[in-house]
């Protein structure tokens, strides 16, 4: 048979890397790390999250620190978010864009204090910071966290497990944060996260961080979680993968994240690629992400081809795999505006066979985060 | 009846002319949880080597290759309900298709169990 993993290459090991070891975590290559892809197997895992709590460790992922006078004002420039407008402690998924509109990563913005804090992907981290660097004034001091590492607590028993050992992180709502302290260790913590399942992540110094993973998953609700289960899971909430899903030729209007363009800055029309994105705003783009449910049991993977009646290729499938919590395939898939209706039938051509597919509303799964007022 | 492997953890058993194929105990556990198997129809010809079925996992499709040249006699129907017997059961009820060989003397190019567990032990 074929693709079973290969050997292991040796490289920088994160602040986890033993612990994932020594709880049995299949350690695997990404973003230029070994991560575990699972402990006890996708599946259990990802029901588990669902049903309960699990801990994610994403240290792979860039933490950075903008201060400078202005700072926020700056990086409206290559965000199209408003992040002048942003709150204290307040946080904001944004995109870093190119001159030509397309997306150069996603990214969570957060405001604390006098700074700027930002969350970006792992496998683009450096490509972004130089990026950014290119593109702002010297004023602008970036800071990477490299000492920091990032855990993620995310299912509907995370509130509980979590308050436990930090009390007041129940206080917190989606797309809030702050400082808190765990026996001496400061904390920075969000309620976020990339599941689609009330959470919280956890920005820690890297010596504490087996420490607070044995924490966390000494709480009965909580049991740690590998990237594949990660995977399906953020796949199920509707939620675009950087460098699957979103990339340099996809857009915000084409990745379907129009939301990511916030009312005062499209009235402005003042960041990189807003001549091309609001006429694609308002004339619509030619291809657009939409969710899929496909027939049968049968998963259709990224890469296979959106066909039409004739047989050509009209689209791709940027994400797809069998979803746990619904017990069927799913997938994402660029297609042109005429089939983003949902409802509408459409084919997908994968090693020979031709799959029928169903474009379907996202999130596949609802997602359950605590808003404020809400719930 | 003697089982064979191959260096891409797939078996055969064989029985006269007849042979059994499945994925070993360490491909399951390699793959994960499956999701779907497409086994090969009745009648199909198959070439030592050739792609002969898939096998899905929640994470990503991986090939079977027929260990030995054949015609196929059937595939097993019960995995198209429950594609999760090839974790449970991967060397026994989990099986993917039987087939008629059609050149024995191939068989003298896989391992035999123990061949296997010192090849898999290397891994």
């Amino acid at each position: 048979m074929s693709d079973l993993d290969g050997p292991e290459i040796e490289i920088l090991p994160l602040p986890l890397d033993a612990w994932h070891r020594a709880r049995g975590g299949r350690m695997v290559e990404f973003a230029g790390y070994h991560m575990p892809v699972q402990y006890e197997g996708i599946m259990a895992e990802h029901l588990w999250v669902r049903e309960s709590a699990g801990l994610f460790d994403v240290s792979h992922m860039g933490q950075l620190v903008f201060t400078g006078e202005g700072a926020d004002v700056a990086l409206e420039a290559l965000l199209p978010g408003d992040i002048k407008g942003l709150g204290e402690a307040r946080m904001r998924y944004s995109l870093l864009l190119a001159e030509n509109g397309g997306i150069l990563d996603d990214l969570m913005v957060t405001r604390r204090g006098d700074e700027i804090y930002m969350v970006v992907n792992g496998a683009t981290k450096y490509d972004d910071i130089a990026y950014l660097l290119d593109h702002l004034s010297d004023d602008i001091t970036i800071n990477i966290l490299e000492d920091q590492a990032l855990l993620a607590v995310q299912g509907p028993g995370a509130v509980t497990a979590l308050s436990r050992i930090v009390p007041g992180v129940e206080a917190l709502v989606f797309m809030t944060a702050g400082a808190f302290d765990w026996n001496g260790t400061p904390l920075w913590i969000s309620r976020s996260g990339y599941t689609g399942e009330d959470g919280f992540e956890i920005s820690v110094p890297a010596e504490a961080a087996a420490a607070l993973a044995d924490a966390l998953t000494a709480e009965p609700e909580v049991k740690p979680i590998g990237l594949g289960a990660r995977d399906s899971l953020r796949l199920e909430a509707g939620l675009p993968l950087y460098g699957h899903d979103l990339d340099p030729e996809t857009t915000p209007v084409m990745a379907d994240l129009g939301f990511a363009l916030s009312k005062r800055r499209r009235e402005e029309g003042n960041f990189m690629g807003a001549e091309r994105i609001l006429l694609e705003r308002e004339q619509g783009a030619v291809t657009k992400r939409v969710g899929l449910v496909v027939e049968g049991r049968q998963p259709v993977r990224e890469g296979a081809a959106v066909i039409d009646g004739e047989g050509s290729d009209v689209g791709k499938v940027t994400s797809g795999g069998f979803a746990p919590t619904l017990g069927a395939p799913i997938a994402m898939a660029y297609v042109p505006v005429a089939m983003t209706a949902p409802g509408t039938v459409i084919q997908i051509a994968q090693r020979g066979k031709v799959h029928q597919a169903t474009v379907t509303a996202m999130p596949f799964v609802p997602h359950r985060y605590v808003r404020a007022g809400g719930k | 009846m003697s089982r064979y492997f191959t260096e891409d953890h797939e078996w055969v058993d064989v029985d006269g002319d007849i042979g059994t194929v499945g994925i070993s105990e360490y491909a399951q556990s390699q793959l994960g949880d499956i999701v779907f198997v497409d086994v090969p129809e009745e009648g199909k010809e198959l070439t030592k080597g050739d792609e002969a079925a898939v096998v899905e996992s929640v994470k990503a499709a991986s090939d079977v290759y027929a260990p030995v040249s054949g015609t196929v006699l059937e595939g097993n129907a019960a995995l198209g309900d429950n594609p999760g017997l090839v974790n449970e059961e991967p060397e026994g009820d989990g099986w993917f298709f039987k087939l008629t060989l059609s050149d024995p003397d191939e068989l003298t190019g896989l391992m035999d169990e123990s061949a296997y567990a010192a090849f898999v032990a290397k891994l």
